[in-house]
């Protein structure tokens, strides 16, 4: 377990983290301001990557395929809750799971039929495909240091845009008691569709950005998307300082418990069961930290909605 | 009839309720007889896998349809259940009169466990926590390289009854099947009509005035997210035997999912609509991947068109079921 690799491991959980936080943020917004739970939100993010490998192949351009496969993620997004989503704010929330889960359905297996079931790529844009040496002997690629430069900086205007803009306010107030907004005169309905578009793009970027270091899959929306829902539970529904919090301790805890926990669980037992033991725990770590959180606090860290 | 005005199912009385669950029972004792007329073991063993995991959706039913609390990690139990049988065969333990109460009680351990932190939640934060938990379990298994982690794990043989090989004949396993259905069928009728099944439905009505009489509505739903775990246990065990394989793709969340459509597509709360939907979605799944291997490009969108202009929704559908079948 030497530094640097502490260090490497660190830096990729801190990656895993904004990513989280892409994806959460829209999630968490659209629950706290709608009350709505949307199961597709990770098969947005797994289209955004798709979406760019097929821009990609079209124009050879990075930064033309990052406009398209955006505003293509925001149209879809836009879309889907002119076409679903606003027929059923209010209703039961089964209905809303058995109506993304037909979404999410036909989009992973849609997804299957046009592009195949194996995994694609995306090359990293060549100017940021080297890396940077961040000390004797330890190398660092400059795309991943990218994506979380990224991250911080979508993170920090989300929270210029929410704390200090009217509509920041406006998804403020939604995200804390819905109907009084509604009865001060504000279109919801209108407000809605800007968080719903909005989350929609956050998680297509999200895609984007990791599509040239993940191998783009038809299955990697839904792991995210389970990620996303413990950050959300942890760091309470609505709100975004909640979101970035937990989207940070999940992506250290998950990236550092699997890199780790065997050596961890080395000095306390023989190699052999640390072995066994180690990846299983692991792979529950992030899960056990959700229960403790909710079973001290039942509404997460930072509940936003007003009693 | 005073039920019908109750938003909250009761097993009624009437002459449908009473002649559905007889009629699916016969069709299931008289597939057997029929099947070397038609479709064979193919028909035997697809009927079966019906049986096994109408189990675990009736077990979902008293869930969602008797409690309203929306599991969306009740596939993992099934998974449990498989992975106890799959791993003590692996250590030559494959005696139904072992591998049996351990699948149930993993399974209801684990539900147990789980439910100490889910039932302190309510609405979207239960759905996400259930999911999770699933999840859970389902890296789990995938981690356990002595298992066959991702691979999922061979089972050598089905187990025994008390040394009997009983399970390796297909007609006596189906009726084994069989058996485990009806007993589960007939328990949980008789727990949601008992005084215990009669607390919960109120506390889905309106928990609040059930705690102001006295019951510790806390502790009822605990007790039923146990019973409903350990009854998909019981499914898992009986899936387990059926493929002879355990894999981590049981527990999947897709399979939790798909459990709930099953209880949708047969009418919440009425224990043998769980039955139908069962076979409906299984049948549906059977014909149309006949025509594409890419079979749900139709069905999710179908999903949709149902919750969208079903007048309701599903659950509008499914009430509107009931209510036709109460009625005859």
């Amino acid at each position: 377990m030497s530094t640097g690799l502490v260090i490497v491991q660190v830096l990729n959980g801190l990656q895993l983290g904004v990513l989280l936080f892409l994806i959460a943020a829209g999630l968490t917004l659209v629950f706290g301001v709608m009350d709505f739970i949307n199961l597709a939100h990770g098969a947005q993010y797994m289209l955004g990557a798709y979406l760019a490998v097929a821009f990609f192949a079209l124009t050879g351009s990075f930064l033309a395929t990052l406009a398209l496969a955006l505003a293509a993620a925001l149209a879809f997004g836009l879309a889907l809750e002119f076409l679903v989503f606003r027929h059923l704010y209010g209703r039961d929330h089964l209905d809303h799971v058995i109506a993304t889960f037909g979404i999410l359905l036909f989009i992973n297996h849609g997804v299957k039929l046009i592009w195949g079931a194996a995994p694609l790529s995306l090359p990293i844009p060549e100017l940021l495909s080297g890396s940077v040496r961040l000390m004797d002997g330890l190398l660092y690629p400059v795309w991943r240091l990218v994506v979380i430069g990224s991250g911080l900086g979508i993170a920090t205007l989300l929270y210029v845009v929410v704390v200090h803009t009217r509509t920041g306010m406006l998804v403020r107030a939604g995200a804390s008691n819905a109907r009084m907004v509604s009865a001060l005169g504000v279109d919801i309905r209108r407000l809605f569709m800007i968080v719903f578009g909005f989350g929609a793009m956050l998680a297509g970027f999200a895609g984007i950005m990791v599509a040239p270091i993940l191998s783009v899959d038809p299955g990697m929306g839904d792991t995210v998307l389970i990620l996303a829902f413990v950050v959300i539970v942890i760091g309470g529904i609505g709100s975004i300082r909640g979101a970035f919090i937990a989207a940070l301790l999940i992506g250290l805890v998950d990236t550092l418990g699997r890199s780790f926990s065997v050596d961890i669980l080395r000095l306390v037992m023989g190699p052999a069961p640390a072995r066994t033991v180690g990846p299983a725990l692991a792979s529950m770590s992030i899960y056990l930290l959700m229960a403790i959180v909710l079973y001290v606090r039942p509404t997460g860290l930072f509940p936003a909605k007003a009693r | 009839m005073p039920s019908a005005t109750s938003l909250v199912p009761t097993p009624s009385r009437s002459f449908s309720a009473e002649v559905l669950p007889i009629a699916i029972f016969l069709v299931f004792v008289a597939i057997p007889i029929v099947a070397p007329f038609a479709g064979g073991g193919y028909l035997l063993s697809f009927s079966a896998r019906v049986m096994i995991f109408a189990v675990a959706a009736v077990a979902l039913d008293l869930l969602v349809g008797y409690c309203g609390l929306i599991s969306f990690g009740h596939a993992a139990f099934i998974g449990l259940g498989a992975y106890a049988v799959g791993i003590l065969s692996a250590h030559g333990l494959s005696d139904a009169v072992i591998s049996l109460p351990t699948a149930v009680a993993v399974a209801a351990l684990y539900a147990l466990l789980t439910g100490l932190v889910c039932m302190r939640t309510n609405g979207v934060y239960f759905i996400m926590i259930t999911l999770a938990f699933g999840q859970m379990a389902f890296f789990t298994a995938s981690s356990l390289a002595l298992y066959g982690g991702d691979d999922g794990l061979t089972i050598a043989a089905r187990n025994t009854v008390a040394g009997f090989a009983l399970l390796k004949n297909e007609w006596t396993f189906y009726y084994v099947v069989l058996g485990c259905l009806l007993s589960c069928y007939l328990f949980c009728r008789a727990l949601v009509a008992s005084r215990f099944g009669r607390v919960v439905r109120g506390a889905k009505e309106n928990p609040v005035r059930i705690a102001a009489m006295g019951f510790d509505v806390y502790r009822f739903q605990l007790a039923i997210y146990v019973i409903a775990g350990a009854l998909a246990g019981v499914s898992g065990f009986l899936l387990a035997n059926a493929t002879e394989f355990v894999s981590p793709a049981y527990m999947s969340w897709q399979r939790s999912g798909e459990l709930i459509v099953m209880v949708l597509l047969g009418g919440l709360g009425s224990l043998n609509g769980a039955i139908v939907g069962t076979a409906v979605y299984l049948l549906a799944e059977e014909w149309l991947s006949g025509f594409t291997e890419h079979w749900k490009v139709i069905f999710g969108p179908a999903l949709v068109l149902v919750v969208l202009f079903a007048r309701g929704g599903l659950i509008g559908l499914s009430t509107e079921l009931m209510h036709g079948r109460r009625h005859g």
